[in-house]
């Protein structure tokens, strides 16, 4: 019953991923998809460590940032290929998610927030600083990924939102999937497990420090590679993707969409992505509406989108 | 030699001293109570012995080995599981899940394989998932399985942390207060699981307020009261301790005596 759950899950997210494109009017749509896409893969990282493991994040987007930059950086001063350069940046970002992990995760709610709130600021700070290196506040240019032209040598001829679109859908679909394995595995419940009472997983022989850390670096490599594909989608980085906004951003995202739900981490990307798009036909109370929509899911829908909405389903079937 | 071995254990909280020079011994097999008034510190001993505070006296022997104020989860490895007197029950998960968490040692394996779902991981699920409902089963949950925990009654909410326990296959079970706030039918379902727990050669530490489930499941009591051991020995033994009878209420008589623990 429940590897039937994950099954469902999947395929609803791969339809509405190959239907979507149908209602597509223009290229712009495709944009919009694919930033949805990348926003929800960053997202279910932050599911499996605020939603399964119960450890607040607030510096997420540091990895992003370090993804990002890392296809920006690598090609221009190693010589690296875009594809490896974010390969770099993964096991960079869980290189440095594993180091500031170890002490950090031993503190707890707010004291854990404000550590690593501490620690996105301090990639800002560097990407901003190092301008000879970086570029600075102006940004940095990224390196074609080249491998849209690889695909139309052999006959698949795609725009390049179109690419892209399916690109990071097949990341986020990826994402998913691993996140909903995890979820039922166990070590899965053993994150579950520390996340309702840390007393009582360290009693069943639970290692928690060691646990925390594992999803601590897992969220940190879906962020960095969100923020790779981010990178090289745009051709062109800021420091701002390592910002402490984007950071609060895509939190904002996964508890709208329901912390402990995967696919509510597609959901809250898609309404946080989607609606400024949508409320910029009000011009000045664009961001007024959206604080206000924000607000009323959470108060009508406390356990966040997916899971409100399913609980409400199965009670009227 | 006993498997668990307790010496002169002591704790102070800030200047307070809780629980001082305590021991005793448990063997295989062997059901020990530890009762007394409230804040004797029984739970504080329990703490202790589960590696939850660190004792800033005396010793814990586990089979002979040192084992004072070792990590929670390192002293499950070598069989210690216990239950907590206020419920530590994984509450969002279903009441099967709670159980498979407790097959934990059992279950665990590669971060990595179980991301990939590896059939690896599939087959320890799968294993995990016969064990626990063969447990619950046994304390009577089998039909709650794919509940969520938070929905089950306070009785069944303790048997399923006694199933939980149970599953990480200890070779001593420590239980605090298992039967507190249960009706008779379910103190009486928690006594028998616990006395057939012991028989299959499980050690098990009681902490329990009910004496008349005391008396009739200990093969050995400890009493404590203001944090010092007072009397130990059989229950009948006990029972007749004119200390304990004091330490229970206050007077000295050969009535009170009887009235209390007969």
């Amino acid at each position: 019953m429940r590897l039937s759950s994950k099954h469902l899950t999947l395929l609803i997210l791969a339809a509405i991923v190959l239907v979507a494109p149908l209602g597509f009017p223009s290229n712009f749509y495709y944009r919009i998809g694919s930033l949805i896409f990348v926003n929800g893969l960053a997202v279910t990282g932050l599911v499996i460590l605020i939603g399964f493991a119960g450890q607040i994040s607030l510096g997420h987007a540091g990895f992003a940032g370090i993804g990002a930059y890392a296809c920006a950086l690598a090609p221009q001063y190693l010589g690296l290929h875009p594809a490896l350069a974010m390969l770099l940046g993964t096991a960079l970002s869980a290189a440095i998610a594993w180091l500031i992990g170890r002490p950090i995760l031993r503190l707890q709610g707010y004291y854990l927030a404000v550590a690593t709130l501490g620690f996105g600021i301090l990639v800002t700070m560097v990407l901003a600083n190092e301008a000879p290196i970086t570029g600075g506040p102006d940004g940095h240019d990224v390196p074609e990924l080249g491998l849209r032209k690889l695909l139309e040598t052999i006959g698949i001829d795609l725009s390049n939102a179109q690419f892209w679109y399916a690109f990071t859908g097949l990341f986020l679909l990826a994402g998913a999937w691993l996140a909903l394995n995890l979820h039922d595995s166990p070590s899965g419940r053993a994150l579950r497990a520390l996340h309702d009472s840390e007393i009582a997983a360290r009693t069943v022989g639970v290692d928690v420090a060691r646990y925390k850390l594992s999803a601590f670096v897992l969220s940190a490599v879906y962020a960095s590679l969100s923020g790779s594909l981010l990178a090289l989608m745009n051709k062109f980085i800021t420091p701002d993707a390592a910002g402490f906004l984007h950071s609060i951003e895509l939190v904002t995202m996964t508890v709208l969409g329901g912390a402990s739900s995967v696919p509510g981490a597609v959901a809250g990307a898609a309404l946080l992505t989607l609606l400024p798009q949508v409320l910029t036909a009000l011009q000045d109370y664009e961001h007024m509406i959206l604080g206000l929509i924000m607000m009323l899911v959470m108060i009508f829908m406390p356990a966040g989108l997916v899971p409100s909405l399913s609980r409400l389903l199965r009670g009227r079937t | 030699m006993p498997l668990l071995r307790v010496e002169g254990l002591g704790i102070d909280f800030g200047g307070l001293c809780a629980v001082n020079d305590v021991g005793f011994q448990v063997e295989p097999g062997e059901i020990v109570s530890i009762i007394g008034p409230n804040g004797a510190g029984k739970t504080t001993l329990f703490n202790m012995i589960s590696g939850a505070y660190r004792p800033d006296r005396g010793a814990v022997a586990l089979d002979g080995e040192p084992v004072t104020g070792m990590a929670p989860h390192l002293l499950a490895r070598r069989g210690m599981s216990r239950t907590f007197q206020n419920l530590q029950i994984f509450q969002k998960m279903t009441v099967l899940e709670n159980v498979m968490a407790g097959c934990h040692l059992k279950e665990r394996g590669n971060f990595l394989a179980d991301l990939f779902s590896l059939p690896a991981t599939r087959r320890r699920t799968a294993e995990t998932h016969t064990t626990a409902m063969q447990l619950l089963e046994r304390v009577g949950l089998d039909r709650a399985a794919d509940k969520e925990a938070s929905s089950l009654s306070y009785g069944a909410l303790k048997r399923l942390e006694i199933a939980r326990a149970l599953a990480l296959g200890p070779r001593i079970l420590l239980l605090d207060e298992p039967a507190a706030g249960c009706n008779a039918v379910e103190t009486e379902e928690i006594d028998h699981l616990i006395a057939d727990v012991a028989k299959s050669g499980v050690a098990i530490l009681l902490v329990e307020h009910d004496m008349k489930l005391v008396m009739r499941i200990s093969d050995h009591i400890v009493v404590l009261d203001r944090g010092e051991k007072i009397a130990e020995g059989k229950p009948e033994t006990v029972a007749r301790d004119p200390k304990v009878v004091e330490a229970y209420l206050g007077i000295q008589t050969k009535e009170a005596s009887g009235h209390a623990l007969g």
